[in-house]
């Protein structure tokens, strides 16, 4: 039983003479794990910057389906995107460089944590007690991705691979119902790539939320996706579970043909 | 717990310490009116600098507008307490100057705050100006001749008590999730969208902030030194305060305190080097600038809390 | 009609002063991104060398000029070896408190050294006031617009013509590039301080001829505004910075001629404000977007 999470229908984004998102309509349902795969700038970024606010659309509907009905998207700016419910990584890491890991996760849950300017100017019992519940489970996740032992180093200090991890913990935070990562195993070897895959697919399911991958290896992707997007060109090349994927000719001669 | 029960202790301990001290010395009769002046004047500094370096160092937004907002609490408490000559009708007059601050902030910061780096300082800059030229024409306020004989209505005990509290405030502001949420806004604008932090209230907050307590600091010389004029509130007076928080260190409040102490020793010490006071004053400037580029402290904080957790948590 | 044609033309006047200035601010802005806050100020000692030239060596008008742009170059490129390249790579903000500490060692130096009295310029040239349909302009008006004027075309050619001006415009966009491709960025840097400083020190003898009087202070409130024409023109363009200049000029004389002129710096600033938040890069400004 699937119900849908979020529908785009006929997305376009050019700039200037250059059309980087061409006619795209994606949907994703509720507690799936799509991959979104395609060669460089092929439009995946764009299509994610699309769907989150940062850039606006040239043309095109979102609509976002929450317990409280079917919400437009268009024109709404990235924080309050980000407050209906979609979380992302970035695919060049922003982390909030100069802070703490567990500040960095800590800003992401600051709409779930109202602590009220005079209770923490004054500092009364319900800061403190706000503080300890923020900070319990901003642990909890860091828990997850292994991070416990650099809470309180400075973001900018972690090794890349981390910085990577902790960039989904932080997106983690924000309570998404739709998480969308950007290349989250960049520059990673197989083996890590292998492991993240799986933790990405374990927290999709543990959190029960939607997550979409962007990946440029299809074959990373392959056997823990549910359904697949393929880019090319700024426009939607194919799309269906992996078997229908591999099996698709223009897929093929695609990824094939060139090779 | 127990350790932020101790920090917030030893925090209390050291402001007692330090109102004791100068107590102390008043009392001996080894302040004179003239040290006293220059205590008066650092406090009113640390207030304006610890509200500019939250503005700057910690939401990452180049104002320097902050004498306008000043100006609005000097003259709130210049003209309310010529006829309200009572310490209650000071800090009505101190609470009237930050609430018009704080509205002011806002039509201000609400457009200008869109804007970044030098366009967003040399927007607020004009709008302090703005601020000023209307004092400077209006007639409640004395127009370019300012107020003089207002009722003396802060001594330096008011003015060490607010400092400490306006300093408390902020910096229980700076560690909460306001705080995070402006910091999260300096360091990437776009990833704190991302993560659902409205950036343009948060930065809104912090300005507003600031300019509140710039109004209180403003109150506090108007009713210490008792003569305000236009003049006093020009760009070179923001400038000053620019100067106390880069020197200490844009983002370390410690630095903001160390900064006004060390400048407003240098000033009295140059008071009786005449001419060349200014020009010995804008050496050190220049040469504190070029071998302490991240000013005297940069962005390290002095920490209680550091301190008794010393061993528990690796070095800073 | 003819009040406008007057204020135009004291405006122009004005303009072409703060346009001036507004392009040393725009040049160095555009390479090193400094508000080199002591830039006014070169132009106030701009303005004592022309008073001393004429009146000590007894310089004509033009070799005044002339040796007032030299100087002035001179200072500028000296300052900015002391006091700005040590921290070229430092915080854009430590930076700007140094430019902020040279202007009050500029100004304090020099009221140390000659008074902080005003004193008045010498007439230099005798004035000659011309009137044509009902408008009178004086010879200095003139003199001041067509020198700016040829000022301005003169370090347009330069930019966009000599190697030194190619190299200028390839730092402003991408330092680390421009040095690859083999330009030295010290030179270039040196270059368009002097230039800009050169442009001030011009400033500064016209308005000694134009208001007759001069002190140590005088760059102060000018060099802000030419900073604000900067800003308004579109900081790191030439031709912005032109524009930027005259619309101030023409803007405070047209609100001075209104009987408004107490409000004129904060007509000014509201302008400023207003152009800001249409145009947030200013009028020939490029606004850059991140990529995400
Ligand atoms: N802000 C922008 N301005 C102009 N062009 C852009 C912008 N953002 C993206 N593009 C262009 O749009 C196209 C698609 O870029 P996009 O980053 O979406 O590709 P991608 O699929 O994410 O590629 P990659 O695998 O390299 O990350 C590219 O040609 C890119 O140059
Ligand atoms: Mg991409």
């Amino acid at each position: 039983m699937t119900s849908r999470l979020l529908d785009a229908q006929e997305l376009v984004k050019s700039f200037g003479g250059l059309t980087a998102v061409a006619n795209v309509s994606v949907h994703f349902d509720r507690n799936e794990l799509v991959g979104l795969i395609g060669p460089n700038g092929a439009g995946k970024t764009t299509l994610f910057n699309l769907l989150t606010g940062e850039t606006p659309l040239t043309s095109g509907s979102i609509s976002l389906y929450t317990d409280q009905g079917v919400q437009t998207l268009n024109g709404k700016k990235p924080a309050q995107i980000a407050q209906a419910g979609i979380s992302r990584t970035f695919q060049n890491i922003r982390l909030f460089k100069d802070l703490s890991v567990l500040d960095n996760v800590k800003i992401a849950m600051t709409n779930h944590y109202q602590e009220g300017f005079l209770t923490s100017v004054f500092r009364l019992p319900k800061f403190y007690q706000t503080e300890a519940a923020m900070a319990q489970a901003a642990h909890e996740l860091l828990k997850i991705f292994d991070l416990t032992a650099v809470a309180d180093q400075p973001a900018r200090n972690l090794p890349y691979g981390t910085q990577r991890r902790l960039e989904i913990v932080r997106a983690l935070a924000t309570k998404p119902s739709l998480l969308f990562l950007d290349e989250p195993a960049a520059g990673m070897n197989p083996e890590e790539t292998a492991d993240l895959t799986q933790l990405i697919r374990q927290i999709q399911r543990d959190f029960h939320i939607t997550v979409v991958l962007i990946e440029h290896d299809m074959s990373l992707v392959m056997n823990v996706v549910e359904r697949l997007y393929v880019l090319e060109h700024g426009g939607l090349l194919a799309s269906g579970t992996p078997d229908e994927i591999q099996r698709d000719p223009a897929v093929i001669k695609a990824y094939l043909g060139g090779a | 717990m127990k350790v932020t029960l101790k920090s917030n202790l030893a925090w209390v301990g050291v402001m007692l310490f330090g109102f004791i001290i100068i107590d102390a010395l008043e009392f001996a009769g080894l302040i004179n009116t003239f040290i006293e002046n220059m205590l008066v004047t650092i406090g009113i500094n640390v207030i304006l600098a610890v509200g500019l370096n939250l503005i700057i160092g910690f939401a990452g937004q180049f104002s320097l507008g902050h004498a306008g907002f000043m100006a609005i609490g000097a003259y709130a408490t210049g003209i309310m307490t010529q006829t309200m000559s009572t310490p209650l009708g000071f800090y009505i007059s101190m609470v009237v100057g930050m609430v018009i601050a704080v509205i002011a902030a806002v039509i201000v910061g609400v457009p200008t705050l869109r804007l970044r780096g030098d366009y967003l300082a040399i927007a607020t800059m004009g709008a302090a100006e703005i601020i000023r030229i209307v004092i400077n024409n209006l007639k409640i306020t004395n127009g370019a001749a300012g107020l003089f004989n207002i009722p003396a209505l802060a001594s330096w005990v008011t003015v060490y008590v607010l400092m400490c509290l306006t300093t408390i405030v902020t910096v229980n502001f700076i560690h909460s999730r306001g705080g995070r949420a402006v910091m999260a806004v300096r360091e990437d604008e776009l990833a704190a969208g991302a993560m659902g932090i409205n950036t343009t209230r948060w930065k809104l907050a912090a300005f507003v902030f600031g300019a509140a307590t710039a109004a209180i600091g403003g109150s506090l010389h108007a009713a210490y030194i008792q003569t305000i004029a236009p003049g006093d509130f020009n760009i070179m007076a923001s400038i000053a305060i620019l100067i106390i928080v880069v020197l200490g260190g844009v983002g370390s409040i410690t630095g903001t305190f160390v900064a006004a102490v060390v400048l407003g020793a240098l000033d009295t010490i140059l008071q009786n080097f005449g001419t060349v006071r200014m020009i010995i004053y804008s050496l050190a400037l220049i040469l504190i600038m070029i071998f302490k580029p991240a000013g005297l402290l940069g962005t390290w904080e002095f920490s209680f809390r550091r301190w008794l957790t010393k061993g528990a948590v690796t070095h800073d | 009609m003819q009040t406008f044609g007057q204020q135009l033309v004291n405006g122009l006047s004005l303009g072409s002063i703060y346009a001036l200035l507004a392009l040393g601010y725009t040049m160095v802005y555009g390479i090193i991104k400094l508000i080199n806050f002591a830039h006014g100020d070169i132009y106030m000692l701009g303005a004592f060398w022309g008073y001393y030239s004429l009146r000590a060596f007894h310089f004509n008008f033009l070799m005044a000029l002339c040796s007032a742009m030299v100087v002035c170059a001179v200072l500028g490129v000296v300052i900015e070896y002391f006091a700005y390249r040590p921290l070229r790579h430092s915080p854009r903000i430590t930076a700007l408190i140094t430019a902020i500490g040279v202007s009050f060692l500029l100004e304090n130096g020099m009221s140390a050294l000659v008074g902080a009295n005003a004193r008045s310029f010498p007439q230099a040239l005798p004035v000659v006031t011309y009137h044509w349909l009902g408008i009178r302009v004086s010879n200095i008006q003139l003199l001041i617009l067509i020198t700016a004027c040829l000022l301005m075309a003169l370090l347009e050619l330069i930019i966009k013509r000599t190697k030194m001006g190619k190299a200028m415009r390839a730092v402003s966009v991408d330092p680390e590039a421009a040095q690859l491709v083999g330009i030295n960025l010290n030179h270039t840097i040196s270059f368009t301080f002097a230039l800009g400083s050169a442009m001030a020190g011009a400033a500064g003898v016209l308005i000694g001829l134009y208001y007759n009087s001069i002190d140590p202070l005088m760059g102060m409130t000018p060099g802000i505004k030419a900073f604000v024409a900067a800003v308004i023109g579109g900081i790191g363009s030439v031709p912005g910075a032109s524009l930027g200049g005259f619309i101030i000029g023409i803007l405070e004389t047209g609100v001075q001629a209104v009987g408004l002129s107490a409000y004129k710096d904060a007509v000014v600033y509201f302008v400023l404000i207003v152009i800001l938040l249409v145009m947030p890069a200013g009028i020939f400004g490029h606004n850059r977007r991140e990529k995400v």
